[in-house]
């Protein structure tokens, strides 16, 4: 379903001039670990400022090409593949949607070292939050949870996607274990982020419920958040987990995150009604 | 004994009055612009990548050193007519290499020494800035003793190419000779490639000859424990000793070498 990035002519003139992994190993002679490095800050740099860039049909075409080199040249480099898996599998606009490849990186780097439970996981981690298809996420968390040295919740969370999957109880589980084991500030910032977009959900379902009370109070639907707390409803504006205030949309009494919150998008599957 | 000490001796202030050891004040800059930049760019990996350049440094600037003042150690005093002087004292030829193959050794040393510590110091201080959740992601801790192991082996590789150097030294030009020398340090790391290549020929004679390339030719390979060591994976013990065991050889053979040709070479 994110599989593809949008299609359409090149921004920016995009080149990697050596594109075989094996060749630029032979090429870097000993020194394949510092051209590694080289080319992992190639591919943050890539990504960051694609990401960031305002531009129209903006494309992530060296992202994977230079993940791939970081790996061929220090197959044993974690976080590349980690954190490699989590930009290609971002959806578009801010990542290039393409789940398949965060997997072919994955499994790329379980075939270098199989006793690596964290790639099996995210392998299943992107089946269950990108490609929401729960029965081959619990079918990856199974085999990493019987990995010498995985973490114990893998079992449970193994159960629980396959009984529940695509629950925000069972997302809420596993995004808390991502931030209770995440050994990198850039994953338990992520972890943090969707903790919070799962609590402005269920803030959601509550707002929604009590604009819903006040109509049946009043036979109205509210103008704004003041009409609300004067009727005794709300103590105050409220506002989603990273402070910027709820919007309330009048006319079909719709409540929503304000369009400059840092939460948004949310995920849209785990709306209430979505499933 | 003694001539053979204080000829390294003197190649050794030798190499102090030609500023060799400035090498060391690049790499301290490199580390420290290097750990600097690193922290913005590199996504957590600032320990890793600060070991991964740290590591590299030391091998290319000690590769410099090694080859540049290698391929002068003999073709220079020839050069300089100074050869004749040397041999004119009671000093035998044996002793005039094996003095300034000792004096370039000790250069070296003193040189990587230098650049390990500068190194560990580095790491020391990432190590007191880190907080605890951050130490928890690292494969290998900061200031890790098993560098060292790798640090060893980058000395004992830039001994023998400082051998190697030596060698075409003592009949060659210096611009051939590090051409040579850096040839070899490409071709030594290639070398494991030799060893199978049977299995891509179907030729005979050229898989016997390759065969014989990959004995006598370097395998620098042997000497490269950088990513293992950086990634916390253990070295064995059994790979250092027969890599040092084959560095001891190979290096005896080559000074043998460089010993033989100079003692036959006419200065007439």
């Amino acid at each position: 379903m994110h599989d593809r990035q949008a299609s359409g002519p090149d921004v920016d003139e995009q080149l990697l001039y050596l594109r075989s992994g094996p060749l630029v190993d032979r090429l870097a002679l000993s020194y394949d670990a510092v051209v590694a490095d080289a080319y992992w800050i190639r591919a943050l740099q890539h990504y960051g400022s694609t990401r960031l860039s305002k531009k129209p049909n903006k494309r992530y075409d060296l992202l994977y090409p230079l993940l791939d080199l970081t790996t061929s040249l220090d197959p044993e480099f974690a976080i590349a593949y980690r954190f490699g898996a989590i930009f290609l599998a971002e959806g578009y606009p801010d990542g290039p949607g393409r789940p398949d490849l965060a997997i072919e990186l994955l499994k790329k780097g379980i075939r270098a070292q199989p006793v690596k439970w964290q790639y099996i996981y995210d392998i299943g981690f992107i089946h269950y939050w990108w490609r929401e298809d729960y029965r081959e996420a619990a079918g990856w968390f199974e085999p990493a949870s019987r990995v010498p040295g995985a973490p114990w919740w893998l079992k449970p969370l193994t159960a629980t996607t396959l009984a529940q999957g695509g629950d925000r109880a069972s997302s809420r589980l596993l995004w808390q274990q991502m931030l209770e084991t995440a050994d990198n500030d850039w994953f338990r910032q992520s972890a943090q982020v969707c903790l919070a977009q799962l609590t402005a959900l269920d803030h959601l379902d509550q707002l929604s419920g009590l604009v819903a009370r006040y109509r049946a109070m009043t036979r109205q639907t509210p103008a704004s958040w003041d009409e609300m707390i004067r009727a005794g409803l709300l103590r105050g504006t409220p506002q989603d987990p990273a402070g910027a205030p709820y919007v309330l949309d009048p006319r079909p009494g719709v409540v929503d995150l304000a369009p400059e919150s840092p939460l948004q998008p949310l995920p849209p599957n785990l709306r209430r009604g979505a499933r | 004994m003694r001539t053979v000490g204080e000829i390294a001796r003197h190649v050794f202030r030798e190499r102090v009055r030609d500023r060799v050891f400035y090498t060391l004040v690049v790499f301290a800059v490199l580390l420290i612009a290097a750990s600097y930049l690193l922290g913005q760019l590199t996504a957590g990996q600032e320990v890793k990548i600060i070991k991964d350049v740290g590591l590299a440094a030391s091998s290319i600037i000690g590769l410099f050193v090694a080859i540049f003042i290698g391929i002068g150690l003999v073709s220079k005093e020839v050069e300089r007519r100074s050869i004749y002087n040397l041999l004119s004292k009671p000093v035998s030829r044996r002793q005039v290499i094996l003095g300034k193959y000792a004096g370039l050794v000790l250069t070296l040393f003193v040189n990587v020494s230098v650049m390990s510590v500068a190194l560990y110091a580095v790491l020391a201080y990432f190590n007191a800035v880190a907080d605890p959740t951050m130490k928890a992601g690292w494969e290998a801790p900061a200031p890790d003793p098993r560098l060292l192991i790798a640090m060893g082996l980058i000395f004992v590789e830039l001994v023998v190419i400082t051998a190697i150097a030596l060698v075409f030294s003592t009949f060659s030009s210096p611009l051939l000779s590090a051409a040579l020398t850096f040839g070899l340090f490409v071709v030594g790391h290639f070398n494991a490639d030799l060893k199978h290549f049977e299995q891509i020929v179907n030729s005979r004679p050229a898989a016997y000859l390759a065969r014989a390339l990959y004995y006598v030719l370097p395998n620098l390979t042997l000497f490269d424990v950088k990513a293992q060591v950086v990634h916390g994976i253990r070295v064995a013990p059994m790979a250092v000793v027969s890599s040092l065991a084959y560095a001891g050889v190979y290096i005896a053979v080559l000074i043998a070498a460089a010993v033989f040709i100079f003692e036959r070479r006419d200065f007439k």
